[in-house]
């Protein structure tokens, strides 16, 4: 059954260093108040894992909390790159950054495969291109029906997986809607599992096309409202946009960065900022509950 | 998907005035003409590449989107002469149509107007992987004469590059599995090159025979539209030929713009300049898109 807790206990009970650790959220629901938990209480050399490594990526690839990324495309949607992603890759600062590269649908089968409980899954991908040379988990497989030339990828099983969606219940049940992405596959792969919510209900209604994550398929909750800010949550908030652009010239300087992530993230823990109000940029980012009571 | 805006700077080329159409025998440019009458505002070769983008989608068609270029193209092309075309987005939205310009691949507007959300597994595995989508549009960092496409790494050495760019996204796969992949990129010597620096997405490899030797179902690149130009496959190279100049484009401004010698469509052809309908539709959708 899983748990209702703080965002802070919630990260410092399933978060160690050395994890591997998956933020999922398909631009839609994009777990960023607890990204930016895990760089406040300064863990290190994880292995992050994301089909879209985003703005919260790129705040906790910049705070040093990465030795390795497991990813198919890293950018700032709309914008352009991700500066600290790029600087880590380039320039390895501020630690160096391994990279372990997939296309979207090769993420997405390995993460369907550790669902499954399966070591690896098929596809007709990745053929003729260059990435199997340089990623060791893309592999040829002869179709033993057919003959067909396929690829196989391993499962990922990350040690935890950490999602964000509109509600849960007061038993922990889950449930999220509109672009659902990869999570509820990830959330069933991992050895652990936190879903941060906007609201706990006493009762979940039923929605069309919602998925329900039960309460005994994962490990903790935490009610962080606005917690996929600047992302968006459907029926709560819409996309901070202006949030997106303003990160842009924040990450392309190491010391406007580090001045972000001291009094933006780091100061979230000894002073947590009221609520935040709509809109806002990437100063509107701390959480609202961080550092708040279980 | 490949942002465009992580790419090298690209040629900053003027506002185009309409240029009259120079073959009055073909019915191109019998529509130049036509369209170069109705025509009473200059365009920008930005404007004139993402009309031309348009125009290749035809009404009916389902098209998985790639975000930047080749979404305002798609969106203008549902908003002028195809607006029965499904858009299929890779955070899962099947039909999806949003009155502004997303920004990105899984805004909310592609949701809530969508015919169907389905997880991202799904739409690769059930809706790509099949080969149920007839055209896959696609921008890149990169793009060489058999249609390769970078949008991994810029320079020779993979561990060290001087460009990190964002990578693959969908975009392997789009060009494996669509029936046909049609590509919208700014075109410069810097992105039009004679090989890419690494290849994310194939096209038509290193020439005839390569994407049945390779196993890839669909017809890959057969068409790329840049801000000069169309360009198209050789049925017997597969080598990218130009067969379309944009209005107040010269030939020589193409070549210089080439990363390799460029071939020449022997019935080449001048694009429709753009009208006004065209026009004020695409302007419409990226001021409210921005």
């Amino acid at each position: 059954m899983a748990e209702i807790v703080s965002l802070p206990d919630a990260v410092a009970d399933l978060v160690h260093d050395g994890d591997v650790v998956a933020l999922e959220g398909f631009t839609h629901l994009i777990p960023v108040a607890a990204g930016q938990e895990i760089i406040r209480q300064r863990r290190r050399d994880l292995t992050l894992v994301r089909m879209t490594p985003d703005i919260v990526y790129d705040q906790m690839i910049g705070a040093g909390c990465a030795r390795k990324l497991i990813f198919s495309w890293g950018g700032n949607p709309g914008v352009g790159s991700l500066h600290r992603f790029r600087d880590a890759v380039q320039h390895a600062w501020p630690v160096p950054l391994e990279l372990e590269e997939h296309s979207h649908a090769g993420m997405a089968n390995r993460y369907v495969a550790g669902a499954s409980g399966l070591p690896f899954a098929v596809l007709r991908g990745y053929r003729g291109t260059d990435l199997p040379a340089h990623t060791a988990t893309i592999k040829p497989i002869t179709c033993p029906f057919t003959g067909e030339q396929l690829v196989a990828v391993p499962a990922l099983n990350p040690d935890v997986t950490i999602v964000h969606a509109q509600r849960a219940d007061r038993a922990g049940n889950v449930q999220m809607w509109g672009i659902t992405g990869v999570q509820k596959e990830a959330v069933l792969a991992a050895r652990r599992s936190l879903v941060t919510v906007e609201e706990v209900v006493a009762e979940l209604e039923p929605r069309p096309g919602a998925v329900v994550l039960p309460t005994w398929a994962v490990t903790r909750v935490a009610e962080v409202p606005r917690g996929a800010h600047p992302s968006y949550a459907q029926d709560y908030y819409e996309r901070d946009n202006d949030y997106y652009q303003a990160w842009d010239p924040i990450s392309r300087d190491r010391d406007a960065f580090t001045r972000w992530l001291d009094e933006h993230v780091f100061a979230g823990a000894a002073s947590p900022q009221p609520a935040v109000s709509a809109g806002g940029g990437p100063g509107a980012s701390t959480p609202t509950n961080a550092g708040s009571t279980s | 998907m490949s942002q465009s805006a992580s790419v090298p700077a690209t040629p900053a080329t003027p506002a185009t005035p309409a240029t009259p159409a120079t073959r009055p025998d073909s019915a191109s440019a019998a529509a130049a003409a036509e369209s170069t009458a109705n025509s009473t505002v200059a365009w920008t070769a930005d404007e004139m590449m993402s009309i031309a983008a348009a125009r290749a989608l035809r009404g009916g068609m389902s098209c998985f989107v790639g975000i930047g270029l080749p979404s305002t193209a798609a969106n203008l092309a549902r908003r002028t002469h195809a607006p029965d075309l499904v858009l299929i987005y890779e955070s899962g939205c099947l039909g999806a149509k949003p009155d502004r310009l997303p920004l990105s691949i899984g805004d909310g507007v592609l949701a809530e107007t969508a015919d169907a959300v389905v997880s991202v597994p799904e739409v690769f595995n059930y809706w790509l992987q099949p080969g149920r989508i007839d055209v896959g549009f696609l921008g890149a960092a990169q793009l060489d004469r058999f249609g390769n496409i970078n949008t991994t790494v810029i320079g020779s050495d993979y561990a060290d590059p001087a460009v990190r760019l964002p990578g693959a996204g969908g975009a392997p796969e789009i060009a494996t599995s669509c029936r046909e992949v049609f590509v919208v990129v700014r075109q410069s010597r810097r992105t039009f090159v004679e090989q890419v620096d690494f290849v994310t997405s194939v096209g038509h490899g290193r020439g005839p025979g390569d994407r049945a030797r390779l196993g890839l179902p669909g017809a890959g690149p057969v068409l790329v539209i840049t801000d000069l130009g169309v360009f198209r496959p050789d049925p017997d190279t597969r080598e990218l030929t130009l067969t379309e100049l944009h209005p107040g484009v010269e030939l020589d401004q193409v070549r210089a713009a080439t990363g390799w010698e460029l071939a020449v469509a022997a019935d080449l052809a001048r694009t429709p300049a753009p009208t006004d309908q065209e026009l004020i539709a695409l302007r419409a959708l990226t001021k409210a898109g921005s």
